[in-house]
């Protein structure tokens, strides 16, 4: 065993860039929820949104153009998952479902001509003085814009929810439709535009797996990290610190196993290869001992007329 | 789950309408463990479907399944190409075997084709696979020759014989040629997942590896060797020939097609019976990918040499004398192993400072 060869440093920034993909995903999933429709196409919406921004930066040589037609392409894809399910009034576990397998298709389908190749690097950006802080400067300093836009995107949905009007009618919404029906909000379009946002994020997270963490196009590459968002957004029970808790805690995890494994730490392997999933899971359900259970309307779907 | 009940029993019907139509086409499935595009592993297998089609046109129908979970699903997925009228199924990936040998059990005029397993429980059950040994000796030969900081690192998926086989054979000859190297290895636990790839490639590389091998099927180890610049990797499966000359070195290349289509013709012949096949690089099933100019000159040619030892049979991968981990002795000089060893490989050769997963 060799502690002394995993570089703390190193690790840290490591497992930040590590959770992003999950952080952006289960955020975006978060408000859908938050708004009663539950999306299982998260993982979908994210392979779509990964091949569609490694195809834009690709063929453009822009990375940050790349994010953006991500951001279209997951909401496009959740925009048939509206329409099935605010317009059609169809079920929202199987739509959610076809979703992914049909996002996991038209993905491979877009992605055949963009196996092997290397995307635009996206710089980090200068924080000048700062990065030169020790300890600090190379774990905080020396990452994306992208990366930060996700910490933001946290905040600003944490605040959305908790202080704004916007924030009130949205939890209105999920918690009792009939109720703000009555009231007159409009809760198709409030779920819709939930929902999209839901897909720009998810593709987002998606185009950072593609375009930085791994980075190239892979069929498949995403390999359940949206299966995880979604259960991360209910361990989280519903509220977006915890989420960002349960993401890096996910995302620390998964990179210290593979760092002791590498260290040669005498704890078997099996151990070592659950316990992401495992702690983040323990940790998560403690922290929601308290009363804090799902929007009220959770998967139900709205008519007008009911 | 009464959507996926009902999804079953439909495939079901739609299966048993197409067996009542069966024509003469011989018709062979497929079943992938990864997606078609994963550039390594399932991308080769598929190449090998490709060239069925090719070489049998009209007299054969191929069908594959992808991104088929190991255990219980893929006997699901078995079950459904038999029902659907498939003569010959070939299932590519370890953790398919009990499930072939159950479904086998099941259709007894269904040739099944089990690839790097070891079960042969019914008389219509074959197990094919290819010494990726001898390509590991390759690599660990240039790996001990190029690495500076003498540290390997080595990717792993599941503990399974081949793999513990692959590690062994890689870690015999890069100790041969440089006896300070030292192997770093990570269970991954999975066949394919980039992102997991690209992080377990990168922790080796903080940890002060300079050369990467992988067991796994994706290029992204690949990827994150070329981000940190003066890494050395080997392409795993296939070729990997995008990120040559560097970091991919060379690579290990399987080649199915042959095989595929010689059984193919077996079953259409009626001649097809229960083996074993396990072929290396002299009947090229195994392929040595291009060794690029990053390599030096004398290290090119002696890797070369050795490819044309183990083609001809002049040189054996796992030659004594050679210790166990635990220090009792496994060859004696000179004396190679047998295949009965190797196929059942679980421990690791003398040098090696970590312990298999149990």
């Amino acid at each position: 065993m060799d502690l002394s060869a995993i570089n703390p440093i190193l690790f840290v920034a490591g497992f930040l860039i590590a959770a992003t993909p999950l952080i952006f995903a289960a955020i975006g999933e978060l408000v859908v929820e938050k708004s009663g429709s539950l999306n299982l196409g998260v993982e979908g919406m994210m392979i779509v949104g990964a091949i569609c921004g490694f195809a834009t930066a690709v063929e453009t040589g822009s990375p940050l153009l790349g994010f953006a037609a991500a951001a279209v392409g997951g909401a496009l894809l959740s925009l048939l998952f509206a329409f099935l399910t605010q317009v059609a009034l169809a079920n929202q576990v199987a739509s959610g479902l076809a979703l992914t397998l049909f996002g996991l298709g038209l993905s491979a389908l877009l992605g055949q001509s963009y196996v092997g190749i290397k995307p635009p690097r996206l710089g980090d950006i200068n924080w000048g003085p700062l990065a030169d802080i020790p300890v600090i400067g190379p774990i905080l300093f020396t990452h994306d814009i992208i990366l930060y836009l996700g910490l933001v995107l946290v905040i600003a949905v944490w605040a959305m929810l908790k202080y704004s009007r916007m924030g009130l009618v949205l939890r209105a919404v999920g918690e009792s439709h009939d109720a703000a029906h009555a009231l007159g909000y409009k809760v198709k379009r409030i779920r819709t535009a939930a929902i999209m946002f839901g897909g720009a994020c998810a593709g987002i997270g998606g185009a950072y797996i593609s375009l930085i963490r791994v980075p190239q196009w892979t069929e498949g590459m995403t390999a359940g990290v949206g299966w995880i968002a979604l259960a991360l957004v209910v361990f989280a029970s519903w509220k977006p610190a915890r989420l960002l808790l349960g993401a890096y805690l996910f995302g620390g995890i998964t990179q210290l196993q593979l760092n002791l494994q590498g260290a040669g730490v005498a704890i078997p392997v099996e151990y070592l290869a659950m316990s992401p999933y495992v702690i983040t899971i323990v940790v998560l359900v403690i922290l929601s001992r308290d009363k804090s259970a799902a929007p009220a309307s959770l998967g139900r779907t709205f008519h007008a007329s009911s | 789950m009464k959507l996926t009940s009902l999804l079953t029993s439909a495939a079901l019907a739609l299966g048993l309408a197409t067996t009542a139509m069966a024509d003469d086409k011989t018709k062979v499935g497929f079943v992938y463990v990864g997606p078609v595009g994963d550039g390594g592993w399932t991308y080769e297998h598929d190449k090998g479907r490709q060239a069925v089609e090719a070489h049998f046109g009209d007299k054969v129908e191929t069908v594959f399944v992808e991104s088929v979970a190991e255990g219980p699903d893929s006997e699901r997925v078995m079950t459904q190409m038999a029902l659907d009228g498939a003569d010959l199924i070939f299932t590519t990936s370890f953790g398919y075997m009990d499930p072939t040998n159950n479904v086998a059990a099941k259709f007894p005029n269904v040739k099944f084709e089990h690839a790097t397993g070891y079960k042969r429980l019914h008389p219509n059950v074959s197990t094919y696979s290819a010494r990726f040994y001898e390509g590991r000796a390759i690599q660990g030969h240039i790996a001990g020759k190029m690495t500076k900081s003498n540290i390997i690192g080595y990717i792993a998926s599941y503990p399974i014989p081949e793999v513990i086989r692959g590690i062994n054979s890689a870690y015999i000859h890069a100790s041969k040629v440089n006896p300070d190297v030292e192997f770093k290895i990570i269970w991954a636990y999975t066949w394919f997942d980039p992102a997991k790839e690209a992080d377990a490639a990168k922790a080796l590389i903080d940890q002060g590896a300079d050369v990467i091998l992988q067991h796994t099927d994706s290029t992204a180890p690949q990827a994150a060797a070329q981000e940190a610049g003066n890494v050395v990797t080997f392409g795993q499966a296939s070729d990997m020939g995008q990120y040559a000359p560097f970091p991919r070195v060379s690579s290990i290349i399987d080649d199915w097609a042959p095989y595929y289509i010689a059984r193919t013709q077996a079953v259409m012949d009626g001649t097809w019976e229960s083996m074993d096949t396990w072929d290396g690089i002299g009947p090229g099933m195994v392929g040595i990918g291009e060794i690029s100019d990053a390599v030096p000159a004398d290290v090119k040619a002696e890797a070369l040499a050795m490819k044309a030892a183990l083609a001809d049979g002049s040189y054996h991968a796992f030659t004594g004398p050679l210790n166990k981990q635990d220090g009792t002795p496994f060859l004696a000089d000179g004396e190679t192993a047998d295949d009965g060893t190797l196929a059942g490989m679980n421990f690791y050769v003398e040098g090696i400072d970590a312990e298999i997963p149990q």
